[in-house]
């Protein structure tokens, strides 16, 4: 007989659970087992005891985190089926970030697939998402309301340089997210043919340094020296954005703070976060891509785990899809969160 | 369209006002005529035709996507037009087929009034869904904002929804949004019109006021103008017969270091009234009708405001004053003007209960004769044989103040009521010095005119939010809100907010400023903090400010005029601070003079 979805995963405390296999994935507690689909911290968290993930991510927790970040790790193949327990598990990339796997878990006939964040936008700096037909999807909806078409990043990023030109004796400080968002900022300089140093904020140094080891080329990227910032005119410089409210800014001429992010869609966020050059670049599926990947899965089932669920549980009912929210807590702290919840932090 | 679109939309991010000079020049050098003509207008609020409802607009959108969807997303955006910018469904827009039929969410009849057909439109698109709209119709025609401009000024009300549908096709998101503001009569661009103007007039290295001088005999899209101002044609002849002038600003006096350096036989000494400055121009038309303007400080016409002075303007000339509310033949506070002003009809009742009248003090043209290169003293006496020919009630002459020494104008600064004044003094906020020998320039040259406030009134506050600034500021903790002290019902003392100051310190003070808001946050919320405050904690700062007005958007019931730390007092302990019967005196004061009886008494609120 096959058995049902909500036999397959279940929603616990710590997260989605699998009881066939005995695994949680992206729990937000410390579990036993963990599968994780990607390296940002609301997603991969330390502290568990077995964590399954591709090298990649692995690799990234083990730079956030320490070396010691869990017992026991064991690297996910991509494409190749993993059997835990009762239940095979196969890692299938997810265009997110850097290693970001989408899981798909299956069991007598029925196959369930885990998206985590994805994006179907290109990104120099991670393999494109791939479609995984399957009977239940469990999609993420960050930017899940038809306002939110991403446009082309390549036209953002002109933005960008075109202010660069018009400023030369300004400071350009992006605040980008330290683990995906700002690698690719620095992938797609140097696409749109921007061979000048890319400044980074002292946080962002591991990772991007991670990035290059990966095979990722970009360019050169020296750490903002504290006394040296007044000097760094006509300058693009990178940092977390709760790195622009903060007094290390100051110091640069006459900075243009502009943030990379999908919030900078909307205008009222945009100013709320104070950008004066707002770039509307996501690492998030926008509207039309969720709608387009839940079609392309065929699945008869949509789970959503957090975000703006609504609209998409209302557009899946249209589409004659069952669909229900999940109101996942936990979710959405890194990454493109609420931003109200980046201002805190 | 989506050139100028995008100009708005780096200018309503900008705070810098030299940075939006720049891209507002880079915008005018490269922009083509007429377009930029247009976004001029568009700017300094020169475009007329009739604005478009939302309602037509939120039809519109329902007519193409998914009502709740709708719904969901204005809810989250909050802005109509920025919400149809948005889900507008752009040319790329692809999505899957649904499954099994085609949902077709409404059609498009507007479209086929314009002959095309009335195409339906599938909300989502993609393979095994028909083509996307447009597929086969040659790439939409992207509008100029001269044919928009053009299009809403003539076309019936009821062919506009199909304009604007097809315009919305056409224009990026960025574009739509613009769009959308401008036809909504909702667009804010963050840019002073004479920004704009100093922006085209530095196109050919011409000041502002260059531009001003031609500006008021001009019409969209100023083809004229900006073949002027780029060499290729002459200077605009200005056909306005009462066009405005820049007027002449004066400087804030240093006590301390400027009166050691002038010499008070070279002065010449006014009262300054606490009204607003107007320029009163009149002149006859070709036909020989008489035109009378009367102008604000920055070039606007708010003739219609003041019809009853209007009338008054039988003259041909150009008068620089100060328009107050007369009563009794006293000049009444800036309390009583404030009631005049911001009105949206102008009733009778208001007319007779706030009479507005002209200080004059300066006469700039008479008789088509250009005065403003004759030294002060002679345009004076010319002034004052004018004004005296007029022998008008409305418009009066602002008498000079008479002093030998800078004791004797610090004297009658002090105390104007017995320097001459007498009754009008509460309507004077200090004096003015004016060289004997300087023409009348426009702008705010450095030495001829000074001014020279009252002592403001101040106030001692606790600090109890701030928020970070903008431009430079948006690292630092820079707006803060101040409270008084008052008696809650039942007992005890609390802090109710007041005001909120955002200069008068230094760099170095905000430096302290903001490492004493980070310090001692006690909560946040967004880009407010909440700073630590009670009678045992929190930071005293002076403010100074020029009145109080009754308000009912603040808490305390008060509202400050241009409040500005003028001391932080460090070491005050704030249960030291003022108490709110300070602010409620100044304003009983101002109240009296409000209306003549007691229209404003309790009772009646």
């Amino acid at each position: 007989m096959t058995p049902s979805a909500s036999d397959l995963l279940t929603l616990t405390r710590e997260g989605l659970y699998c009881p066939g296999g005995d695994f949680h994935i992206d729990p937000t507690w410390p579990v036993p087992r963990a599968l994780i689909t990607h390296g940002h911290a609301d997603h991969a968290r330390s502290g568990h005891g077995r964590v399954l993930a591709t090298g990649e991510t692995l690799r990234i927790m083990a730079v956030r985190y320490g070396e010691a970040f869990c017992d026991t790790r064991q690297e996910a193949q991509l494409g190749q089926p993993i059997r835990i327990g009762d239940v095979t598990v196969r890692f299938v990339p997810a265009g997110h970030v850097l290693g970001s796997a989408q899981i798909a878990v299956e069991s007598g006939g029925l196959r369930v697939v885990v998206s985590g964040d994805y994006k179907r936008a290109p990104d120099p700096t991670c393999l494109p998402f791939e479609v995984v037909p399957c009977d239940v999807f469990i999609t993420e909806a960050t930017f899940g309301l038809p306002v939110f078409r991403m446009p082309d990043t390549r036209g953002e990023v002109d933005r960008l340089l075109a202010s660069v030109a018009l400023f030369p004796e300004r400071a350009h400080i992006v605040g980008a997210y330290a683990l995906g968002k700002a690698q690719r900022v620095m992938a797609l300089l140097r696409q749109a043919g921007y061979d000048g140093p890319i400044h980074l904020h002292g946080a962002m140094e591991k990772l991007t340094d991670l990035y290059k080891r990966e095979g990722i080329p970009l360019g050169d990227t020296p750490k903002v020296v504290a006394a040296d910032r007044a000097k760094l005119q006509g300058a693009i410089v990178l940092c977390p954005p709760s790195a622009i409210q903060d007094v290390w800014s100051r110091k640069f001429p006459d900075p243009v703070t502009s943030f990379a992010s999908g919030w900078m869609r909307v205008r009222a966020r945009a100013r709320q976060k104070g950008a004066e050059l707002p770039l509307v670049i996501s690492d998030h599926a926008d509207w039309p891509d969720l709608c387009r990947t839940i079609t392309e899965t065929g699945a008869g089932e949509v789970w959503v785990t957090h975000g703006q669920e609504d609209a998409l549980v209302h557009w899946c009912g249209t589409q004659g899809i069952a669909a229900k929210p999940l109101h996942m807590l936990g979710y959405g702290d890194e990454g493109e969160a609420e931003p109200a919840a980046e201002v805190a932090a | 369209m989506n050139d100028f679109a995008h100009l708005l939309d780096r200018l309503a991010y900008e705070p810098r006002r030299n940075a939006k000079l720049r891209l507002l020049q880079d915008y005018f050098a490269h922009a083509p005529d007429p377009e930029r003509g247009y976004a001029l207008a568009a700017m300094t609020g020169g475009l007329t035709f009739r604005e478009a409802k939302a309602g037509m607009i939120r039809g519109l959108v329902e007519a193409r996507i998914d009502p709740v969807l709708f719904r969901l997303s204005y809810n989250y955006v909050g802005d109509l037009a920025e919400t149809t910018a948005l889900i507008w469904p752009g040319p790329s827009a692809a999505s899957p087929p649904p499954r099994g039929e085609t949902v077709e969410v409404g059609v498009v009849p507007l479209g086929a009034a314009r002959g095309r057909s009335a195409t339906p439109i599938p909300l989502h698109e993609g393979e095994g869904s028909p083509p996307p709209i447009g597929h086969n119709d040659p790439p939409p025609h992207i509008p100029t904002l001269g044919e928009v401009v053009d299009t809403l000024a003539t076309t019936k009300k009821s062919d506009l929804p199909g304009h604007i549908a097809d315009w919305l096709d056409a224009l990026d998101e960025t574009g739509r949004w613009a769009l959308l503001k401008l036809i909504t009569g909702s667009l804010r661009v963050g840019v002073s019109a004479r920004l704009a103007k100093t922006a085209v007039g530095a196109l050919g290295g011409h000041e502002a006021d260059a531009v001003e001088e031609v500006w008021h005999g001009l019409e969209p899209p100023y083809a004229t103008l900006f073949a002027w101002v780029e060499g290729r044609g002459e200077r605009p002849q200005t056909l306005n017969p009462a066009p405005f002038r820049p007027p002449m600003l004066s400087h804030p006096i240093e006590e301390e270091t400027d009166f050691d350096k002038l010499d008070p036989a070279d002065f010449s000494g006014e009262w300054k009234w606490d009204g607003i400055r107007v320029q009163l121009a009149g002149g006859r038309d070709a036909e020989g009708t008489q035109v009378a303007r009367i102008y604000s400080r920055t070039g606007e016409d708010i003739s219609g405001a003041f019809p009853d002075l209007a009338e008054a303007i039988a003259f041909e000339g150009t008068l620089d004053g100060e328009l107050l509310i007369l009563r009794d033949e006293r000049v009444q506070s800036f309390n009583v003007l404030q009631q005049r002003l911001n009105r949206k009809s102008v009733t009778g009742k208001l007319l007779e209960e706030f009479p507005a009248h002209v200080r004059a003090y300066d006469l700039l043209t008479a008789d088509g004769e250009d005065l403003r290169e004759m030294p002060f003293t002679e345009r004076r006496a010319r002034l004052e044989a004018f004004v005296g020919g007029l022998d008008h009630a409305r418009i009066d002459l602002s008498p000079l103040v008479p002093f030998a020494t800078w004791e004797d104008l610090a004297a009658a600064r002090a105390d104007p009521a017995s320097a001459g004044a007498g009754a009008d003094a509460d309507a004077i906020e200090g004096v003015m010095l004016k060289r004997r020998t300087s023409p009348y320039l426009p702008g705010r040259p450095k030495g001829p005119w000074w001014k020279w406030k009252r002592e403001p009134h101040v106030v001692d506050a606790v600090m109890m939010y701030a928020q970070r600034g903008h431009g430079k500021r948006s690292s630092f903790y820079s707006d803060y809100t101040f409270g008084c002290w008052r008696t809650v019902e039942g007992g005890g003392e609390e802090l109710v907010p007041v005001g909120k100051a955002y200069h008068g310190f230094t760099d170095a003070e905000l430096a302290k400023l903001d490492r004493y808001v980070r310090n001692n946050t006690t909560k946040r919320f967004g880009p407010v903090r909440e700073v630590a405050y009670g009678p045992e904690t929190g930071l005293v700062l002076e403010i100074a400010f020029e009145g109080v007005q009754r308000s009912t958007r603040h808490k305390s019931g008060v509202a400050m005029r241009f409040p500005r730390v003028s001391r932080i007092r460090w070491d005050k302990p704030s249960a030291e601070a003022d108490r709110i019967d300070v602010l409620e005196r100044i304003l009983a004061r101002g109240e009296r003079e409000i209306a003549p009886g007691a229209a404003m008494s309790e009772e009646t609120r």
